[in-house]
């Protein structure tokens, strides 16, 4: 990475792993004070980043839009969702060894695909391996019978719908509409105290970093140029005796499990799961945070799903009638005036400003519109 | 005893009165008397009395007591039940017109408080009720509706009264419309069946079987399981709720597809404009659901005008809404495609991001306009109803309308494509844009109105969802995917290929959806379709050739 890069990048990193979490751990009175109610927001926001990034890897890089990722998200944030309704233990409502929901549905003992999920190992595994098993599954048969485009965009759209109506049934013992909810302690630390929750919010920030360089580290690889030529055009990449659908399916598998990751992080911090975040809209939302922020630039996907979530908290509070048709607009503005997101539009106006052509680092990976077409 | 000594005295006192016609008989007088006792048990007598004798004059008065408009006057042996009728005020007295309980002869105008009022409380109006609906049912049975006398037909066979075999004969011998008389010849087994002896139960368990009554199967199988029936009984009715069996599967299977082909004309229709404007322009339209709900609202708005402008006229507003969605939704498609669409020409992920953002803003507009709740639509008279194809199975008018609107407009389209000059054009710039715009054809002339056809079709679509479904904001997103699936599956810039992934998806979603349920029956679609395209990566019917790949 380029030296300003990495200043950039470890400033950014200090100030979220590091100084927000300090600036929430000062007593109330004190100005720089950060309440633990915005801390567990940025926590959520930065738990979203990490999607992001995923998402921006395979569709930024690799021109491949899945409108499927919160199923990905969905996958991880019920795996660690299982492990604290387990972690309650008798201590719920009905004082059953069972999560309450399944008392409601007079499930008398726990389901099998439940008990593993007693174990703390077996779950942080579960969090990285069941979505990434998931889409590998799902991305080889998708890639090797060459989907791509639209079709696929379709076809992992479709996937949201089917995951969304499967999560909402009872008999699935995933607690149906409710989701899961009401946890109490995660690995034993109560998540009612500031203290965890400011936990949570620092690893979830180590982890966004990690993510981040793990990013950066694939797309300056070798393989991250492959990706990129994927996406300009895939039937050279192929007559060069390269074989798309294995980088496609690596980098499916990579945002997937991002997308897990994400999940369970998020899983804890707002303190409910439902199918809700499984469906069409918000997966299609998550697409839309790396249009705004600027994709293939992977610090756009950060940037854009913090700023389009702040938003939506803003806007959903405040004016709830218009977040829609605001959504609605961004979409359609983003795509029609800003291809590359506000990161992209940062860049050229700078470069406007120093009259020098944009040769910087943002400007090499800006995104080119991905001359890719049905149409004969 | 000093009760019934006044009862007695009532007895003779009423015999006494003027002479009693023929369905006055003394126990029904005697029973009026004991409606105005303070004995719970000999009111209810009283009302099984007057009850059972049937006339219509004592079931009238029934009604009357129901009502709480039954009134006693006098005491002890002058001690008078009357019926009561308007009132009125005059001077400061509340006066009521009175007349006799059984002939309902006028007795004049008397002040209310010379009356007592004969409370019908809950237990005499359960002891009241069979006797009112016995006779209500008889009463529909010569209803002019041949909806009401075959409801009553059926209530009939259900409550399989051995006192109603003689009416309902006499029904059949006069009914003229087939399947009231089926109800009626059903009603009629059920109550021979309840009521005969051995040969007219054999006979009764015969015509069932011989009628498909799925009403009969209970009785029949009590039949054909007891003991004290004699063996031909009981051989009679497991034939009989054999033959009834098969019959219910044959129509379930005739169902099944009929619903099949009634979903594969939905996914069609919504299909049919994605699939010119996806071969054309290589777009899916994200907002082709919206466009669908804004043909539904534009159809809700014509009915409403005409209901508020020309109540008279209110069945055809369903005639002059379908082209009007139409309209409506290609405007809106030609505004979308002009305005921002066609900057996007190339960027197929852009525009389907593009156009969900448009759907976003649409039906968020149509809930800021009409409201979050489903509006209601109701149907034209003559799409309400079905025509009855068989016993146990009517085909509703709506859904054969819809699948005859799906055939006319794939008629229609293949027309417009291989018969016209707009349609040839149309042809060419999905074959080769670049060469067609050489030649002169103006590409961007064509993108417009191809979208506008396809908008116009999901309006038309919408106007169409509107007699099956609920009309709300969200109307599109719930076949959307659907279609979307259909038209991946079908393969660009073929009809054929939409036509037989519609009726495909369609049939297959139908045929397992009684298996599986109907959440799980999606999944297994979604699945299917992704091992087709295993098969065929680029749908049924694939461009082949140097151009196919970009």
């Amino acid at each position: 990475m380029p030296r300003r890069e990495v200043i950039a990048v470890g400033a950014a990193a200090l100030v979220l792993v590091v100084v927000l979490p300090l600036c929430n751990a000062l007593p109330p009175t004190s100005a720089l004070h950060l309440s633990d109610f915005r801390l567990n927001l940025f926590g959520k926001f930065l738990a979203y980043a990490i999607l992001a990034l995923g998402l921006d890897l395979l569709w930024g890089y690799a021109g491949v839009l899945s409108l499927g990722h919160g199923v990905f998200f969905g996958l991880g944030a019920y795996a660690m969702g299982m492990h604290l309704m387990l972690e309650i233990g008798a201590k719920s409502v009905y004082q059953s060894a069972l999560p309450d929901f399944m008392v409601w549905n007079q499930v008398k003992e726990l389901p099998l695909f439940w008990r593993p999920f007693y174990s703390d190992v077996f779950t942080l595994v579960a969090i990285v391996v069941v979505p990434g098993l998931f889409a590998l599954a799902f991305g080889f048969l998708a890639f090797r019978s060459r989907i791509r485009g639209v079709y696929f965009s379709i076809i992992t759209q479709a996937l949201a719908l089917s995951a969304w109506l499967v999560f909402n049934r009872n008999e699935m013992r995933l607690g149906g509409t409710n989701g899961l909810a009401d946890f109490k302690t995660i690995f034993g630390f109560p998540l009612n105290q500031p203290a965890t929750q400011r936990g949570l919010y620092t690893v979830t920030a180590l982890v966004l970093v990690i993510a981040y360089l793990a990013c950066r580290w694939i797309t300056r690889s070798r393989a991250g140029k492959v990706l990129v030529a994927i996406r300009d055009s895939e039937t050279r990449v192929l007559f060069s005796g390269y074989s798309p659908a294995s980088y496609k399916l690596f980098v499916f598998v990579v945002s997937a499990v991002l997308a897990g990751v994400a999940g369970a992080l998020y899983a804890p911090q707002v303190g409910i799961i439902t199918p809700a975040k499984i469906g069409v809209l918000p997966s299609i939302e998550m697409v839309v945070w790396v249009a705004a922020g600027g994709r293939g630039t992977l610090v756009g996907a950060v940037a854009g799903a913090f700023g389009v979530n702040w938003m939506q908290s803003w806007l959903t509070t405040s004016y709830p009638d218009v977040w829609l048709l605001f959504l609605g607009g961004l979409f359609m503005g983003v795509v029609l005036f800003f291809p590359d997101g506000v990161v992209g539009a940062l860049a050229r106006l700078g470069a406007i400003i120093r009259r020098v052509p944009a040769k910087a680092a943002l400007g090499r990976e800006r995104a080119q519109p991905a001359p890719v077409s049905n149409r004969p | 005893m000093k009760r019934s000594l006044l009862l007695l005295l009532l007895c003779v006192a009423w015999l006494a009165g003027p002479p009693a016609s023929h369905a006055q008989s003394p126990d029904a007088l005697k029973a009026l008397g004991d409606l105005a006792v303070d004995d719970a048990d000999r009111r209810e007598a009283a009302v099984g009395v007057l009850g059972a004798t049937r006339d219509p004059k004592w079931l009238e008065f029934l009604t009357a007591l129901r009502d709480g408009n039954v009134y006693a006057r006098g005491k002890g042996k002058a001690l008078e039940v009357v019926v009561g009728g308007a009132k009125s005020t005059k001077g400061d007295q509340d006066v009521i017109d009175i007349a006799t309980a059984y002939d309902r002869k006028p007795l004049g105008t008397v002040p209310v408080s010379s009356l007592t009022e004969i409370a019908a409380d809950r237990r005499l109006r359960i002891a009241i009720k069979p006797f009112l609906d016995a006779d209500e049912t008889r009463v529909q049975l010569a209803s002019p509706d041949a909806e009401a006398r075959r409801g009553a037909a059926v209530k009939l066979g259900h409550q399989a009264d051995a006192g109603a075999a003689a009416v309902v004969e006499a029904a059949i011998a006069k009914e003229t419309v087939p399947n009231v008389r089926h109800a009626l010849e059903e009603a009629l087994a059920l109550i021979r069946l309840a009521h005969g002896d051995a040969a007219v139960r054999v006979l009764a368990a015969q015509s069932l079987g011989g009628l498909h009554s799925s009403d009969a199967v209970p009785s029949l199988q009590r039949l054909a399981a007891d003991t004290n029936a004699s063996r031909a009984e009981r051989d009679a009715a497991t034939h009989a709720i054999r033959q009834i069996e098969r019959w219910s599967l044959l129509v379930r299977a005739i169902e099944t597809a009929f619903q099949g082909a009634s979903l594969a004309s939905i996914l069609l229709l919504m299909a049919l404009g994605l699939a010119i404007v996806f071969g054309l322009m290589g777009v899916i339209n994200m907002a082709h659901g919206e466009l669908m709900a804004l043909g539904a609202y534009s159809t809700f708005v014509v009915q409403n005008v005409f209901r508020a402008r020309w109540p008279a006229w209110f069945d055809a507003y369903f005639v002059v809404a379908l082209p009007v969605s139409f309209i409506v939704a290609a405007l809106v498609g030609v505004v979308l495609e002009r305005g921002v669409i066609r900057r996007l020409y190339g960027r197929p992920l852009e525009t389907l991001l593009l156009t969900w953002g448009a759907s976003l803003i649409i039906q968020q507009g149509l809930r800021l306009w009409f409201g979050a709740a489903n509006v209601d639509v109701s149907s034209p008279r003559w799409l309400s109803g079905g025509f009855a194809l068989m016993t146990g199975l009517t085909l509703p008018f709506n859904r054969i309308f819809i699948i005859a609107l799906a055939a006319v407009s794939v008629a229609a389209m293949y027309w417009l494509l291989f018969g016209t000059g707009a349609g040839l054009r149309i042809r060419a710039v999905t074959q080769n844009r670049g060469m067609s715009s050489c030649l002169g054809v103006r590409a961007g002339w064509v993108d417009a109105t191809t979208f506008a056809l396809g908008a116009g079709l999901a309006g038309l679509a919408g106007a169409a969802l509107t007699q099956i479904g609920n009309v709300g904001p969200s109307l599109g997103q719930n076949y959307i995917v659907d279609s979307f699936m259909v038209v991946v599956t079908g393969g660009v810039g073929k009809l054929a290929g939409t036509i037989l992934a519609a009726a495909g998806i369609g049939g297959l979603n139908k045929g397992i959806e009684p298996a599986l349920g109907a959440v799980f029956a999606k999944v297994a679609i979604l699945l299917m379709v992704i091992l087709f395209l295993q098969r065929r990566p680029a749908g049924l019917f694939a461009t082949r050739g140097r151009s196919a790949e970009a």
